[in-house]
Formats: structure tokens, sequence, C-alpha cells
């Protein structure tokens, strides 16, 4: 789980990662006491500026870093939240602006995918010839090929609930 | 649904549906209590059980997305997310 503790640790580890957080302390303090608010409320670190069912399992794609924050990065320059931005925000190349949700729209999307993939078995053939599956951190996209993801993803530290079989 | 209310000037029926930990929420409070306008919310993450639905189901008629800050203007105009511009030209 990434540190939500203290101002300096989230920045750093961000920037270790190759991240970038949102140049206003002040608003980034408050989205960071949120994150705690939630953390004490239901146990995870959930977005603040989304709606958590208050089940781990519903909400694991906006635990912070959510699933779509990479995608808000590279359409938007920031995540929804704000909490991370581009270099090119940072720079001032680049506005902020109100981002949609996508959320709602990406889940329909996947749930569509799925059931199409289900009916294809292309996968489950290259499965076949792989000794262990395939595994993908939704977070940041890190890939591994072992029989379980690992505990904490090596790369971005989120949890092996967040990693899906690809292969 | 439970509302809050805030009094100020009357500029129609506004209605903001928000969340007490986001902070573009906290923002879109801030900027309708600087220009005085009379609004109702409800913080949706502090609702459960068959409020927290009904509340979703009135949210979802306006936001397919479900996002918040959504603002409801006369039960006809709806401003999503913290449109700072939007919503001083609406309600400025």
């Amino acid at each position: 789980m990434s540190d939500f503790s203290s101002y300096d640790k989230f920045k750093k580890e961000a920037e270790d990662g190759g991240y970038y957080i949102n140049d206003d302390t002040e608003f980034v303090q408050s989205l960071l006491d949120s994150i705690n608010v939630n953390i004490d409320r239901y146990g995870y670190a959930s977005c603040p500026c989304r709606l958590a069912s208050g089940e781990r399992e519903k909400d694991l794609d906006i635990i912070c870093p959510c699933d779509y924050r990479d995608p808000d990065l590279v359409d938007k320059g920031a995540c929804f939240c704000a909490l991370y931005v581009t270099e090119d925000v940072l720079k001032g190349k680049q506005q902020l602006t109100s981002i949609p949700d996508r959320r709602v729209r990406e889940k329909a999307k996947k749930d569509a995918e799925n059931e199409s993939s289900s009916e294809n078995k292309s996968s489950t053939e290259i499965l076949g010839k792989l000794k262990v599956p395939i595994w993908r951190c939704k977070v940041c996209g890190y890939l591994c090929g072992r029989e379980k993801p690992p505990l904490n993803c090596p790369i971005c530290k989120a949890s092996q609930d967040r990693f899906e079989q690809i292969l | 649904m439970e509302l809050q209310h805030i009094d100020g000037e009357d500029k129609g029926n506004v209605l903001l549906f928000a969340l007490s930990t986001c902070q573009w929420c906290r923002k879109t409070r801030a900027l309708l209590e600087e220009l005085n306008v009379k609004y109702d919310y409800v913080y949706v993450d502090l609702t459960s059980g068959e409020e927290r639905e009904e509340v979703v189901k009135e949210l979802e008629k306006w936001n397919k997305d479900i996002s918040f800050p959504t603002i409801v203007i006369n039960n006809d105009n709806v401003i999503i997310g913290f449109e700072e511009e939007n919503i001083k030209k609406v309600l400025g």
C-alpha cells in the first residue's frame, strides 16, 4: 500500500516511482487526510473523490492509486482527484481541467470484454503452452509469470488482489 | 433522502450531490457560498442502506457516471464536476 501518513513520505514514494503529485501542498494534504478518513472508515484507501461501497472487493479498482490513474494522466494530465499530475501540468504546459469519471464506463466496457473473451478460447490455448500464468498489476501494468501474483507489486506496491491473470 | 440546507439568495432549486471526503466537492461548496446561493446538499458517502440506494438512483438520473460533485438546478440543468466558470455563469 502507498504511504498516506505524511505529505513528505507520499511525495517521495510517488517520485521514486516516476510519478508527480500536485504542487498545491494544502490541497494534497487535504486529499491525504480524506484518504486516511476512508482507511479508518472502510479499512482500505478508497478514492476520496469517488463513492465507496464499503466492500473492498467491489472497490478494488478505486483503491488509491486507482486503476484509472494512469489512463487519466495520459489523457487529462491528472488523476480524477488531481492528486497525481503530469510533469507538463507541474511546468504549466498543460492546464488542469475538471475530469469526467471514467469508472462506470470502463467497468461496463470490461464486463462486455469479459463476456466476449469467455467465448474466445485463444487465451486458454496460449495458456496451455505457458509454464506459468501471466499476471498483470492493474495499477501500474507490471507483468510477471508465476503461479500466484506477488503479495505486493514490486513496482507500485499495490496489493496482491489488484492483479489480474491475463494469460 | 435527508438534505442539508444552506441559506442564501434564491436562485432556484439548487441540489448538490457531494462526498464529505472530496476536495472538488469542498471547492464547489465554497464557491456556492461565495456566490451566496441558497442550496441543499447531500453527502452521499455518509448515507447507507435504503437511503444510499435512493440517493444514487436519483443522482444516476442526472449523471450516468455517478460522479461528484454534481449540481442539479431546477430539476433541469446539470453541472458535473467543479466547473468553476460554468457554475458562476449559471448561479453567479
